[in-house]
C-alpha cells in the first residue's frame, strides 16, 4: 500500500480516538487537512524538486504506531534532566514524546505574563489566541505533505505566549524525550505567540532514548510581533534509530527580531525546513544551522527566507562537517518580493568533507524581484586546512586531535552566534565531546538538578 | 534619478537593427511533425539510412516526452504542430555553377556584416551562413583544408566524412537527453561540422552565423565539432532573426569533442529577435549545449553573450573526463522588456584533478526576468578537483527579477568547489560620480554595465568583443534615447 | 663523537609529492649543539623545501638519504613526533587558524608533547604562568594570546608569535625559514632577540635567510650556501658578509660552469 494511504486508512479508521483524545480548535483542522493529503496522494520522493537528497517517502514509511488514544508511556524523567545542555539559567520544562509535562521548576517559576502549557489545554483556556495562530502561520505549497499530516494527527502540544511587553529575563528550556517501547510516531505540534516588544529565548532539546527505532513530526508555528525580539535554539541529539521531520513556520512583524538556530549533533536521518516572512517593516532575521555528521547519517536543511516589506534584513549560515558515510543537503532561498525595498540579505553554506565516502548536496538560491537590494549568497565545499593541519602536527599535535581542533574551530561561529546565556559554553564542550566520539548526555548536570 | 533611466530603458523603442526580411523564394514544407516529415527532411538532404534511422529513433521518443517545466520561466503552450520544420531559400538559377551564391542572399549577409563573397571575405576568419535550414556558403575552405580543417556544413559532412560523423554525432548529447534535443535529433536541418586534426592549431577563427528568415517555422540546427590531440579551434557563433509578431523556436544542439592535450574555445553572441515590449513576437531559444572533455588535459571554454531571445533556456556544459581536464564558463545575459532567460551550465567532474570556472553576469531590466541555473558535480573517484564560480546579477529597475539557482553536488572528500553570489541594483554612487563629472546617466548606465560585464567580455576573440560590447551598450544605452 | 651531534643530514633527496619535480637533489649537513647555521642562496634554491621536509610536511616526498635528530631517524617519524624529538620550524608562512585560540593550541601542543615524553599534563594555572612567562621574552602583547592562531596578525605579530611558541616548547633544533621575511628593524630586533635568549649549550638553531641582515642579530658560526638543491659551499661568517657585498651570481657561475665541464 502507498505510504501515505497507511495514514489516511489509520485516520478514518480512528478519527473518533483522535478527536475524543484533543481539542476543538485542533480538530477543526483536521478536515482540511485530510482533504489536501487526498488530494496530493503521496509524499515527496527523492529526487523531487526541493528533496534532491532525501525521500520523505522512506522516512514516514516504516510501520510506526500513533500514539492517538493517548495512552501514557511510561518514561522516566529524571532522563530529561541528564540533557546535556541545560543550565542553571534556564525554566525547565519537558515534553514526552509528543507530551507535554509540567515540571515543578516551570509551573513555579513562570514570571507573569509568560504562559507555558500544553496545546490542547491552551485550545480550551485560550480559544481565541489559539485560534488566531493555530495552522494560520504554517503553509508551504512544498512540504505540504508532512505539514497536513501533522495537522491530521496533532492532538497535542506546547503553547508558549508571552504577553505584550514582557521581557523575560532568562531562557525557557523544553527537552523533547522521545522513547517508546515499540516503533512510534511522535506528532509534535508547538505554537510560540510573541506579543508586541515582548521578549524571551526558548531553547529546545530533542533526545531520544532506547534502541527502537522512531520518527518525530514536527510543526513549529511561532508569531513575532512588532518590536518583538524571540531567540529559538532547536538542538537535535538522537540516535541512529530516530528519524526526524520538522517545520519551523515564523512570521515577523514591523520591527521585529527573530534569531532561530538549528543544531543537529547526533541524529538518524533529518529534514528541518524553515519558513520565516517578514510581513512588516524594519525586521531582522538570524538563521543559523550546524550538522555534524558521521557513520550513515544525513541531515537535511531547507530554508525559506521571505522579504516582504521595506527595509528587512536577514542572514543565514549553514555549517556542516560531514565524516564516514554522513551525508547532507542544503537547500535555501531568499526571495525579495517587487514590493519590498532596500532590503539586506546573505545567506552562506559553508562544508567540509573530512573522508573519502561523505557526500554534500548543496543549493543556495536568490530570488529577487526588486531592485533595491543588496544579496548575496555563497557555498563551498572541501576539507579541512592541509596547511593548518601541518602546522599544528608541527607544533606536536597529534593527526587525530588537530583534525577535531580544526573542525570545532569551524563551528565556532555558528555557536558563537546561539545568544542565550551560557549555551555558547556548553556547545563548544557538547561539540568537542561529539567531535572526538564521547557521549554526550554529561552526567555532571544530574547533580545539578537533582531531579 | 535612477528610476527614470529604468523606465527608459523599459520604454525601449524598436531599434533592433537585423529585424529585416528577406524577400526571397522559400522552399517551406507544410506545417506539422510526423514520422512521414522526419522521413520527408531526410530525403530532402538526401541523407543515408543511418541517418533516416537516427532521426526517426529520436522522433519516437520524443514522442513519449513532455516539455520540461522545472526552469524559472513561462512558456506559452507551442503547438509543435504548427511549425514548419524544414525551409531553404530556394536559388534562382539552380543550373549555374555549384558553390555560387545567390546575390540576394549575398545582400542579405552583408547587411548583417557578414560578407561571404570572395573578395570581401574577412581576412582572420572562415564563416560558415546558415539561413533557416540550410548552410548558403562556408568561406576559406581551400585554405582549411590544406591544413587538414574540415570546415563544412553538417549535411556537406555527412556526404562527405559519414565515418566522423557517424563516429561522434549523438555521443556527447544523446537524443535521449531532454525534450529538446530529441526534437532536435529528429528534425535537425544545417549546422557547421569542424573537424581539427592532431597537432593542427586552426589559424583563424571558425564562425557559424545562424538566420532564421522564413515565416512560421522553426530552426533546428546541429553543430559538431571534434578537436583531435593537440589541436586547438576559436569557433564563433552568431545569430538573429527578423521581427515578427509570432513566436519562433530555435532548437539547437552543439557537441564538442575535445580529446588529449586540445583545446576548444567557443564563443556566442546571441542576438535573435527578442520580441517587443509587450512581449510580443520573438525566439524561442532552447538549446542543448555540451561538450565532452575526454582527453587529458584537454580544455574547453564557452562564451557566452546573450542579449536576445523572448525566452532562453540554454546551459552549454562541460563534462571533464579526461585527467586534468579544464572546463570555463563565461557568461553575461541581459534581458530587458518581458524577456526571460534561464541560463547557466554543469561542470561534471569525472576525471582526477579537474578544474572549472563559472563566472556568471546577469543584468535585468524592464519586467524581465533572469536566471542563472547551474550544476557543479564531482563524482565519487574524482579526486584533486576544484570549481569556482561567481555569479553577480545587477537589476535595472523595480519590476525585474534576478535569481540564482546553484546546484552542488560533491561527492569526493578532496574536491574544493566555491560558490559566490552578489545581487545588487546599479550602484548610485557610481551613477553620481559619472554626472559629476559631466556623463549623461544614460551613457553611464552604458559604461557602468561594460565595466561589469567586462570580465567576460574580456574572454571574447576580439573581432567579437568590439561586436559584443556595442550590442550590449545599444540594447541598454540605445533605449534610454 | 656521534654524541656530539645534533643533526645529521646525509644525501638527502626530496620531490613535490604533487608532480614529482626533485628539488633537493642530495643535501648533506651536520650540525652540533650550541651551534647557529646560516643557510643562504638565491630564490627558489630549495631552502624552504629543506625545512619542510625535514619538519615532515606533506607537500614534499623524501626520495632518498637520511636526517638523523640526536641519533633519531627524523624521516620515519609523523610531523607531531618530529616535534616532540625536538624539532622546531618557524614558517615563513604561519598559518591563520580562525576558531582556534592561541592558549587551546598551545596548551595541546606542549601536553601532547609532554605525553610523549611520560610526563603529566600541566595543570591550566601551571600553564598560564608558563605561557605569562614566556610572553615577556618576545614582549608578545596578552591580548595576542587570547586571540585565535595568528589570525589577524600582522606580520611582524606573527613572527614574534612563531618565537613565543618555540620558547614554550623549548626544541632541541630550531629552523628559522626567513623569520626577517616582512619584519621592519625594530621587529626585527625584538624577534633576534628572542631567539638568542633561549640559545643554550644544548640547543642549536638553522637560520634561513636571504640576507646578512639579520646574521648581524643572530650571529651564525658557519654559513651555507644552498644553490639547485644541493650545498655548494661552505665556510664561517665571513661568507655571509662575502655574498652581501658580492651577490650569488659568481657562486651561480661557478658551479654552473662546473656542472657544464662535468658534462
Amino acid at each position: 500500500m502507498n505510504t501515505l494511504d497507511q495514514y489516511i486508512e489509520l485516520y478514518e479508521s480512528s478519527e473518533a480516538v483522535v478527536n475524543a483524545n484533543s481539542a476543538e480548535v485542533l480538530n477543526a483542522a483536521r478536515c482540511g487537512a485530510l482533504e489536501r493529503l487526498k488530494t496530493i496522494g503521496r509524499f515527496p520522493e527523492k529526487g523531487d524538486e526541493g528533496y534532491e537528497k532525501i525521500s520523505v517517502n522512506d522516512m514516514f514509511a516504516p510501520d510506526y504506531g500513533v500514539n492517538v488514544a493517548r495512552v501514557n508511556i511510561p518514561i522516566d524523567i529524571a532522563e530529561v534532566f541528564r540533557c546535556g545542555v541545560t543550565t542553571a539559567s534556564t525554566w525547565l520544562g519537558a515534553v514526552a514524546n509528543d507530551r507535554f509535562v509540567p515540571t515543578e521548576s516551570l509551573l513555579r517559576n513562570l514570571p507573569e505574563g509568560v504562559t507555558v502549557t500544553s496545546l490542547a489545554k491552551a485550545a480550551v483556556s485560550y480559544p481565541e489566541i489559539v485560534g488566531r495562530y493555530y495552522n494560520r502561520i504554517a503553509a508551504t505549497d512544498r512540504g505540504e505533505v508532512p505539514l497536513a499530516l501533522n495537522t491530521l494527527f496533532a492532538q497535542e502540544g506546547i503553547f508558549i505566549h508571552i504577553a505584550k511587553g514582557v521581557k523575560a529575563g532568562k531562557a525557557m528550556q523544553i527537552v523533547n524525550l522521545l522513547s517508546s517501547p515499540v516503533p512510534m510516531m511522535s506528532v509534535r505540534r508547538v505554537l510560540i505567540v510573541a506579543e508586541e516588544m515582548s521578549e524571551i529565548s526558548i531553547l529546545f532539546c530533542d533526545h531520544s532514548r532506547g534502541n527502537i527505532s522512531c520518527l518525530s513530526s514536527q510543526v513549529i508555528e511561532v508569531s513575532v510581533g512588532a518590536g518583538a525580539k524571540l531567540n529559538i535554539c532547536d538542538m537535535e541529539e538522537s540516535s541512529a534509530q530516530t528519524s526526524r521531520f520538522s517545520q519551523f513556520f515564523a512570521v515577523q512583524q514591523e520591527g521585529s527580531e527573530l534569531k532561530v538556530n538549528g543544531l543537529t549533533l547526533l541524529n538518524g536521518v533529518t529534514r528541518n525546513e524553515y519558513y520565516i516572512s517578514q510581513m512588516g517593516g524594519g525586521a531582522v532575521t538570524s538563521l543559523d544551522g550546524m550538522a555534524i555528521g558521521n557513520g550513515e547519517q544525513h541531515i537535511d536543511n531547507y530554508s525559506d527566507m521571505k522579504h516582504c516589506c521595506d527595509h528587512g534584513r536577514s542572514s543565514q549560515l549553514f555549517k556542516y562537517v560531514l565524516d564516514g558515510k554522513a551525508s547532507g543537503a542544503f537547500e535555501g532561498s531568499i526571495t525579495v518580493e517587487s514590493g519590498a525595498r532596500f532590503n539586506e540579505a546573505y545567506q552562506s553554506n559553508r562544508n567540509i568533507l573530512a573522508s573519502h565516502d561523505a557526500r554534500m548536496h548543496s543549493k543556495p538560491q536568490l530570488l529577487i524581484y526588486n531592485d533595491d537590494v543588496k544579496c548575496s549568497h555563497g557555498a563551498t565545499t572541501g576539507q579541512l586546512d592541509q596547511n593548518a593541519l601541518f602546522y599544528m602536527r608541527q607544533r606536536g599535535l597529534p593527526l587525530v586531535e588537530a583534525r577535531t581542533m580544526l573542525m570545532q574551530a569551524f563551528m565556532m561561529d555558528v555557536i558563537d552566534n546561539v545568544g542565550i546565556d551560557g549555551l555558547s559554553e556548553r556547545l563548544r564542550h557538547l561539540v568537542e565531546r561529539r567531535f572526538k566520539g564521547e557521549e554526550m548526555m554529561c552526567a555532571e548536570c544530574n547533580a545539578k538538578h537533582g531531579v | 534619478m535612477g528610476n527614470e533611466i529604468i523606465d527608459d530603458v523599459a520604454r525601449e523603442g524598436d531599434d533592433y537593427k537585423y529585424g529585416f526580411v528577406t524577400e526571397i523564394d522559400t522552399d517551406i514544407i507544410p506545417v506539422g511533425l510526423s514520422e512521414d516529415v522526419v522521413r520527408l527532411i531526410s530525403a530532402k538532404k538526401e541523407e543515408p539510412e543511418w541517418l533516416l534511422e537516427f532521426r526517426l529513433k529520436a522522433f519516437r521518443h520524443w514522442q513519449t516526452l513532455e516539455m520540461p517545466r522545472w526552469a524559472h520561466l513561462t512558456i506559452p503552450e507551442i503547438d509543435y504542430q504548427a511549425i514548419s520544420y524544414y525551409a531553404a531559400p530556394r536559388t534562382r538559377d539552380k543550373a549555374k555553377e555549384p558553390g555560387e551564391v545567390d546575390p540576394e542572399l549575398l545582400e542579405t549577409f552583408d547587411k548583417l556584416g557578414i560578407p561571404l563573397a570572395e573578395r570581401n571575405q574577412l581576412a582572420g576568419m572562415a564563416v560558415d551562413a546558415v539561413m533557416d535550414s540550410v548552410s548558403v556558403k562556408t568561406t576559406h575552405r581551400e585554405k582549411l583544408a590544406s591544413m587538414g580543417v574540415i570546415f563544412c556544413s553538417i549535411s556537406e559532412a555527412v556526404k562527405d566524412y559519414p565515418d566522423l560523423v557517424k563516429k561522434y554525432l549523438g555521443s556527447v548529447v544523446g537524443y535521449r537527453d531532454n525534450f529538446f534535443a530529441a526534437l532536435n535529433s529528429a528534425v535537425f536541418s544545417d549546422g557547421s561540422f569542424v573537424y581539427i586534426p592532431k597537432g593542427v592549431r586552426c589559424p583563424m577563427e571558425l564562425s557559424t552565423y545562424f538566420r532564421i528568415n522564413a515565416m512560421g517555422t522553426g530552426q533546428f540546427e546541429r553543430t559538431l565539432i571534434v578537436a583531435d590531440d593537440d589541436a586547438y579551434v576559436s569557433y564563433l557563433e552568431g545569430c538573429t532573426a527578423p521581427m515578427r509578431d509570432e513566436n519562433q523556436l530555435h532548437a539547437a544542439i552543439v557537441e564538442i569533442v575535445v580529446e588529449d592535450r586540445a583545446e576548444v574555445k567557443y564563443s556566442t553572441v546571441q542576438n535573435w529577435y527578442a520580441g517587443d515590449r509587450e512581449g510580443r513576437g520573438g525566439v524561442y531559444n532552447f538549446v542543448t549545449k555540451r561538450g565532452l572533455c575526454r582527453g587529458v588535459k584537454s580544455k574547453l571554454s564557452w562564451t557566452q553573450v546573450e542579449t536576445g531571445s523572448a525566452i532562453t533556456w540554454k546551459y552549454p556544459s562541460c563534462v571533464l573526463v579526461g585527467d586534468g581536464s579544464v572546463g570555463e564558463f563565461y557568461s553575461v545575459a541581459v534581458t530587458r522588456n518581458r524577456q526571460q532567460a534561464d541560463t547557466g551550465t554543469k561542470m561534471i567532474h569525472v576525471g582526477n584533478d579537474t578544474r572549472s570556472t563559472i563566472v556568471s553576469k546577469g543584468i535585468s531590466a524592464g519586467r524581465s526576468e533572469n536566471s542563472y541555473r547551474g550544476l557543479v558535480k564531482v563524482a565519487p573517484g574524482a579526486t584533486g578537483c576544484r570549481n569556482y564560480t561567481q555569479c553577480d546579477s545587477l537589476l535595472l529597475g523595480s519590476q525585474c527579477g534576478a535569481h540564482t539557482f546553484p546546484y552542488i553536488d560533491v561527492m569526493n572528500d578532496t574536491a574544493i568547489v566555491e560558490h559566490e553570489a552578489t545581487t545588487s541594483k546599479i550602484s548610485e554612487e557610481q551613477l553620481f560620480y559619472c554626472n559629476q563629472r559631466g556623463i549623461p546617466t544614460e551613457e553611464a548606465v552604458g559604461l557602468i554595465v561594460n565595466g561589469y560585464a567586462k570580465e567576460v567580455m574580456n574572454k571574447l576573440p576580439m573581432e567579437f568583443a568590439v561586436e559584443a560590447q556595442r550590442l550590449l551598450s545599444v540594447t541598454l544605452e540605445g533605449s534610454v534615447g | 663523537m656521534k654524541d656530539n651531534i645534533l643533526l645529521e643530514i646525509k644525501g638527502l633527496k626530496a620531490e613535490l609529492t604533487d608532480g614529482g619535480k626533485e628539488i633537493l637533489h642530495g643535501v648533506d649537513l651536520t650540525v652540533r649543539p650550541g651551534e647557529v647555521h646560516a643557510i643562504m642562496g638565491p630564490n627558489g634554491s630549495g631552502k624552504s623545501t629543506l625545512s619542510a621536509t625535514l619538519a615532515g610536511d606533506p607537500r614534499f616526498t623524501v626520495t632518498g638519504g637520511s636526517a638523523m635528530l640526536h641519533g633519531v631517524n627524523l624521516l620515519d617519524l609523523a610531523p607531531e613526533n618530529r616535534s616532540h624529538e625536538g624539532l622546531f620550524l618557524s614558517f615563513q608562512y604561519p598559518v591563520e587558524i580562525p576558531g582556534v585560540s592561541m592558549v587551546n593550541f598551545m596548551r595541546a601542543a606542549l601536553n601532547a608533547k609532554r605525553k610523549y615524553l611520560g610526563e603529566d599534563p600541566l595543570s591550566a594555572s601551571e600553564f598560564l604562568k608558563l605561557m605569562r612567562r614566556k610572553r615577556e621574552i618576545v614582549e608578545l602583547d596578552n591580548k595576542l594570546a587570547s586571540r585565535s592562531v595568528n589570525e589577524g596578525f600582522s606580520g611582524g605579530e606573527k613572527k614574534r608569535n612563531e618565537i613565543f611558541q618555540m620558547a614554550v616548547l623549548e626544541p632541541r633544533l630550531a629552523i628559522l625559514d626567513e623569520t626577517d621575511s616582512g619584519l621592519d628593524i625594530d621587529a626585527l630586533r625584538v624577534v633576534a632577540g628572542g631567539v638568542n635568549k633561549l640559545r643554550t649549550p644544548e640547543n642549536a638553531a638553522i637560520v634561513i635567510t636571504h640576507y646578512q641582515r639579520l646574521l648581524d642579530y643572530i650571529k651564525p658560526d658557519f654559513v651555507h650556501v644552498l644553490y639547485k638543491g644541493r650545498i655548494v659551499r661552505s665556510g664561517g661568517p665571513e661568507l655571509a658578509l662575502e655574498l652581501e657585498e658580492k651577490g650569488y651570481d659568481w657562486i651561480k657561475e661557478e658551479v654552473d660552469n662546473k656542472n657544464s665541464l662535468t658534462l
